[in-house]
């Protein structure tokens, strides 16, 4: 594939080295490749679209085998997190090199040649039709209490984020061979579907999750995994256990633009939070969700099934009993508690080395000051006042606060959860009552 | 070709193989989103084609029923004497989707536009090759009588000694099924478009709405048969009265005990989570707190 860009760009080099810009206003190459016409001939700017667009397609054709690296990665986490505690043990990602430089020699290239690249809109609404609804829930439904992932496809208009479609990946058993099976997978599906008119842009991944427990590491990376790629990328994710409450637990995410440099900065002390004034609470950014459906599948439904005056959704959320649904939210809540209490165990021991470092610092300075002064006055050198290679002078890594600030987001979510729930109690309570004194 | 559909539902008996075997009633159960994939197929058709055609997935379930979950679109070709349909594309998706979900296999295919025609038969025989006894289903997008119906085949061999005639195309009775979860978002989905995804509370006052809808109805009907307008109906006449007995006779003074331990239940849960946004907030300021050094 890189051999047909390869000609088309020693031809775009032929003909903008012959052009009047680099001949006559005597400018390199780069510089006229940007301009439009009349400075390069026509001739030159149709050569430099088709490269473009060749470029394009190499950079789809990497991003789409980067993915399915990232997510067989983040599936490969999933597997772990079958139990009922939720488990935050890291796993590394493979990166493939040779694709990242290769997607980033083309970015490069790109950004050189194209200087009117529109800024986008900030994202304020994600469309979703009908059917990718449907289908998720299928699947997340299908599977449960394993959690599984699937793809999203749509178009990115504007501020809004259509998702028009969406596939689901096969749960993987065993790990390291499945790595190319699952980006065949991937592929395979989106070739197939694009036959058939489907639209086939990646905008994200959907997930499933148990009682909301999603925001982890593994989904940050894979988050920043697809931002590199794309540019608006979301994650929706799906709670199966809330329809029996009857209510459809569908959220998308998004990860902050603040998040996002701090990440790539991967710097998480104190003194960076400060100065941006970053909360726990900006990591993730929910996004509204809107449904649409064709008027044809619309003029089916209400066909199909006559509006009924109470729904099968109605009789869910009459029901009562909720008690293990909020007796699993505090399970969770509490263990959660015991992590973010550990988490500041370590802020703790870090804070007491720090200062006792300090101490220890002060007191050898002392100690070096007074030996400095005998020896200025028996006239020899007087020794530095520092020295690194005393290990009270090394430096004491501050731990990062990115956990501690996921666990808080997850405790927050449980929090708000049972909150509604409890909510929706008191109304139901009310209503026995009342019904009850007539 | 012949290919017969009637109104009213002729019973199909499959053939039985031992003696033992009853005869069954052979049912296609749709889910919802082999309709809304059908929809979407059709409204995505490349613009030179006038019906879409695909295969049908799901499974047989122990007493007859075919359970119909899922479905992909085939690209085809058709003209007035000749069908060619992707088969590579067709075996493709087909192992796509196994791998993630081996239960489904195919049961069948289906097309838009209504009625079966010579094209179908040869694309039945076809399928008729991938699956034993495939279903025909046929979705009629074109809302030829007014309506959109969907119907279903299932086709059988018409021979004379050995000589193969015709296919004879019977219908059988389809059933729209939905799960669950799939219920829960039924309203968000039967719309054109809907603004946002309503949340617990919102939920929870529309149900309190339709219900107290439902009780002005039901009010509404007794006050007028009391009065004499309507005719009493026995039958409503007797929900009503189960309706209203269902509700558990306990005397007052449990019930406001009951009422009220679990008002404290909820109330308590509600303070243990201020409780613990409260630590969250007060955990935050002291994490980012300037070091006293």
């Amino acid at each position: 594939m890189a051999k047909s860009c390869k000609g088309l760009a020693e031809e775009l080099v032929k003909c903008l080295s012959e052009s009047m810009c680099v001949k006559d206003e005597k400018r390199s190459i780069r510089d006229c490749a940007g301009e439009k016409s009349p400075c390069i001939p026509s001739e030159c700017v149709g050569l430099r679209e088709t490269y473009f667009n060749c470029k394009r397609g190499q950079l789809k054709e990497a991003l789409s085998h980067r993915f399915s690296l990232s997510l067989a990665h983040l599936r490969r986490r999933q597997r772990h997190t079958t139990s009922r505690r939720v488990s935050r043990r890291r796993i590394s990602i493979p990166s493939p090199q040779k694709l990242s430089s290769m997607a980033t020699m083309a970015r490069s290239f790109l950004q050189a040649i194209s200087k009117d690249e529109a800024v986008a809109p900030p994202l304020r609404v994600v469309q979703i039709e009908g059917l990718a609804v449907l289908k998720i829930i299928k699947h997340c439904k299908e599977f449960a209490p394993t959690l599984v992932t699937g793809q999203l496809l749509g178009l990115d208009v504007g501020s809004v984020l259509e998702v028009t479609n969406c596939f689901p990946f096969p749960v993987r058993d065993d790990d390291e061979e499945i790595e190319a099976d699952g980006a065949n997978y991937q592929l395979e599906m989106m070739r197939c579907l694009r036959e058939v008119n489907v639209d086939n842009n990646t905008v994200g991944w959907y997930q499933s999750t148990v009682l909301g427990s999603y925001q982890t590491v593994e989904l940050i990376e894979t988050f920043m995994n697809y931002q590199e790629n794309i540019k608006r990328c979301v994650c929706i994710i799906y709670d199966p256990s809330k329809a029996d409450l009857g209510v459809l637990a569908l959220k998308a995410l998004k990860l902050s633009d603040s998040f996002m440099e701090l990440y790539r900065a991967g710097n998480f002390t104190g003194e960076k939070l400060r100065e941006k004034n970053f909360s726990w609470m900006d990591i993730f950014e929910e996004i509204p969700i809107k449904v649409s459906n064709s008027a044809l599948v619309s003029a089916f439904m209400t066909e199909l099934e006559t509006d009924a005056p109470v729904s099968q959704g109605d009789y869910d959320r009459l029901q009562s009993s909720t008690t293990p649904f909020l007796e699993n939210n505090m399970e969770f809540l509490i263990k959660c508690m015991d992590d973010l209490s550990m988490e500041q165990q370590k802020f703790q021991y870090y804070y007491r080395n720090l200062s006792r470092q300090q101490a220890q610092r002060q007191a050898w300075l002392q100690k070096r000051r007074t030996e400095n002064m005998a020896r200025r006055s028996a006239g020899e050198e007087p020794l530095p006042e520092e020295d690194p290679s005393n290990p009270i002078f090394k430096p004491i890594p501050e731990p990062s606060r990115l956990e501690s600030f996921l666990i808080t987001n997850q405790v927050s979510n449980f929090c708000g959860q049972i909150n509604g729930v409890a909510g929706q109690n008191f109304s139901r309570l009310y209503l026995t009552k009342a019904l009850h004194e007539n | 070709m012949a290919a017969t559909n009637e109104h009213t539902v002729l019973q199909f008996v499959t053939p039985s193989s031992t003696a033992s075997t009853t005869t069954q009633v052979l049912t296609a159960r749709i889910h919802p989103l082999v309709i809304f994939n059908v929809c979407d197929c059709f409204v995505r058709r490349p613009d030179s084609a006038e019906r879409v055609i695909g295969t049908l997935l799901g499974s047989i379930l122990p007493d007859g029923t075919v359970d119909i979950r899922n479905s992909y679109a085939v690209p085809h070709n058709e003209s007035s004497d000749q069908v060619a349909v992707d088969i590579d594309y067709h075996h493709n998706m087909l192992a796509s989707h196994l791998k993630v979900n081996p239960k489904e296999v195919i049961v069948g295919w289906y097309s838009t536009g209504s009625g079966v025609n010579g094209g179908s038969a040869l694309i039945h025989d076809f399928f008729a090759r991938e699956a034993t006894n495939p279903i025909h289903l046929t979705v009629d997008t074109g809302f030829t009588n007014g309506e959109g119906t969907i119907k279903a085949y299932v086709s059988s061999n018409l021979s004379l000694g050995d000589r193969q005639l015709a296919a004879q195309f019977q219908e059988i009775p389809v059933d729209l099924r939905m799960v669950e979860a799939e219920r829960v978002g039924y309203d968000v989905l039967k719309a054109t478009a809907v603004d946002k995804l309503p949340n617990d509370m919102e939920g929870m006052e529309l149900t309190m709405e339709r219900l107290l809808t439902l009780i002005n109805d039901v009010y509404k009907y007794v006050d007028s048969v009391v009065e004499g307008k309507t005719s009493p109906d026995n039958n409503i006449g007797r929900f009503i009265a189960e309706a209203v007995a269902s509700l558990p006779k306990l005397p007052p003074q449990v019930f406001d005990n009951l009422v009220n331990d679990s008002l404290q239940d909820q109330l308590l849960l509600l303070y243990l989570s201020s409780i613990t946004r409260t630590q969250l907030s007060l955990a935050e300021k002291l994490n980012t707190a300037a070091q006293m050094l």
